[in-house]
């Protein structure tokens, strides 16, 4: 285990992303990466986490059979003229059901941009079970544009299940989201992406799953807010080759002048491949606001609670 | 206590809905029946604030709030439930019932509200008000919603329509008892006889005007002895 050090801007955002706790720290295996450096990591009896000798970021590795546990690797870009690159990869043993916290926080003060791009493997082994819960903050009031592009591959074998909880709160001027996952027998993924977008934000989320193995299924929903002069994009490609069940729902509101394009695309190459996709844009509805109002809030109040509801 | 003075409304055609209703509430019960596009609906709306009258006025306790916003009549302590429950993603059945509380409220307390509508609170809090629940649920949550407010005037817009039998029961019950604790004044727009025969009056509006109006036990004979003698258009 190394000493952690990083800085108030991290203790902040962490606080934020990944629900640190100033006194108690975080518990089991961790790793905390600020501004292209490590800032703290620990491993724990069950999982590793090891640094990469030939590029930056870390290997994650979860034992077979390990239940439980909580691995956090948050990443925290704090000033402006960073752009920092990591690979972490996530290898999740044999029947493992672990949950994995991964925020990211990007402040900039300055006037050059400031950026985090991940690029994150997961692969799961046979019967794995991941629950992968990320939020995203862009904080600081520089000129400078504060980005953050993931970038997820997902590999996934029989019968496992991943889980992603992704939600980007207010901040980020420029994200690219590119997840893409194969699935073999019996495995599963569900997505629930919630992004939020104000002034001239953009925010462009591309999936894309193949469900490769008999009875594999994908269940995609992405919920966006768009305010202010901001725009969203959302692709989607779910391909279905075997006999499986894909969701894919675009469910976005928009604001002002606010602007989402949902281009959701479905490909079967099995007769028995059911899959369905549901997109919806629109205002939020006179009467939710209506009702609210009758409730003694004002319309301002309940727009809030309409998004926040939303977007929880 | 209500007063309406002349109040009309008009499709942006010009058709009148409304025209030219006054009546004034006494306190506890007053149902609003009358035949089907008579403007029932519109009237609960325009005392609500969703819709604004073309003219007239309303009063509530001797105050005009007719220039009033939705917002502002809420405050002032009127209560609407919907006709057709409004569904939202994501806020839960705790969070709209907190809301229309005004405060964080217990489960015990949440246990009570639901109960008035035939609802367990262990099986609804924590759902979403989405389409998930079917129109009985939702409506039941929808007239929930107004009995949390404990407001002094609760407007509710045919509270039968789509719930079952045992659900509406309960409901009569709790009507009855906030009149009898005088816990608020309610106007509920009905056309089932069991709320029509705990109604302390009743007023009967056809083609957007009060057909009768008056105390239950002069109003409701009269309707019920219609239901026998007119009940086919063509006998009269």
């Amino acid at each position: 285990m190394m000493e952690n050090s990083f800085n108030d801007i991290t203790a902040g955002m962490l606080k934020i992303i990944s629900d640190y706790d100033i006194n108690e720290g975080f518990k089991g295996a961790y790793n905390i990466r600020e501004d292209s450096a490590c800032a703290g990591r620990q491993s724990s009896e069950n999982i590793t986490i090891a640094p990469k000798s030939d590029k930056p970021g870390i290997d994650i590795i979860v034992k077979p059979n390990t239940k439980g546990e909580t691995v956090y690797i948050p990443a925290c870009v704090t000033h402006t003229a960073v752009d920092d690159l990591v690979y972490n990869d996530f290898h999740i043993g044999k029947n493992a059901d672990v949950v994995i916290v991964a925020g990211c926080g990007v402040h900039n003060e300055g006037e050059e941009d400031a950026r985090h791009n991940g690029i994150h493997r997961f692969f799961l082994d046979e019967g794995a079970s991941v629950l992968y819960k990320e939020k995203h903050i862009g904080t600081g009031e520089g000129k400078g544009l504060k980005k953050i592009d993931p970038v997820t591959e997902c590999y996934l074998k029989d019968n496992s299940r991943l889980e992603m909880d992704t939600i980007q709160l207010g901040g980020v001027d420029r994200s690219t989201r590119t997840t893409s996952a194969e699935l073999a027998a019996g495995a599963k993924i569900i997505v629930r992406e919630r992004i939020m977008t104000d002034n001239a934000e953009e925010a462009v989320t591309k999936f894309s799953v193949k469900l490769n193995g008999e009875d594999s299924g994908a269940d995609l929903v992405s919920r966006s807010v768009a305010r202010g002069n901001s725009h969203q994009a959302f692709y989607s490609v779910v391909e279905g080759n075997n006999r499986c069940t894909g969701h894919s729902a675009c469910d976005a509101i928009i604001a002002e002048n606010g602007r989402v394009d949902a281009q959701p695309a479905l490909n079967a190459s099995n007769v028995d491949a059911e899959l369905i996709h549901e997109a919806a844009i629109g205002k939020i509805a006179g009467e939710q606001l209506l009702k609210l109002c009758s409730l003694g809030l004002t319309r301002e109040e309940a727009e809030e609670k309409i998004i926040s509801g939303f977007l929880k | 206590m209500l007063e309406i003075q002349d109040l009309k409304w008009s499709l942006p055609s010009g058709d009148g809905i409304i025209n030219g209703v006054s009546f004034k509430t006494k306190g506890g019960l007053t149902v609003v029946t009358g035949p089907n596009g008579g403007g029932k609906t519109t009237l609960a709306k325009l005392i609500a604030g969703v819709e604004t009258p073309t003219s007239g006025k309303i009063l509530l306790d001797g105050e005009d709030i007719t220039g009033l916003s939705v917002t502002d009549r809420a405050k002032k302590g009127v209560a609407y439930a919907f006709q057709q429950p409004v569904r939202f993603k994501g806020i839960t059945v705790r969070d709209l019932l907190e809301l229309a509380a005004g405060e964080n409220m217990k489960y015990t307390s949440l246990c009570d509200l639901l109960g008035k509508v035939g609802l367990c609170a262990e099986e609804y809090i924590d759902r979403e008000m989405n389409a998930a629940l079917s129109g009985g649920e939702a409506k039941r949550i929808e007239i929930a919603t107004v009995l949390a407010r404990k407001a002094k005037l609760s407007v509710f817009d045919e509270p039968e329509a789509g719930i079952d039998l045992w659900s509406f029961s309960r409901l009569v019950e709790t009507f009855e008892e906030i009149r009898s604790k005088n816990e608020g004044e309610l106007i509920v727009i009905s056309h089932q006889e069991r709320i029509l025969k705990i109604a302390d009056e009743i007023v009967v509006i056809a083609d957007g005007k009060i057909r009768i109006s008056g105390p239950r036990e002069e109003i409701l004979p009269q309707l019920l002895a219609g239901e026998y003698t007119c009940s086919c258009p063509k006998r009269g």
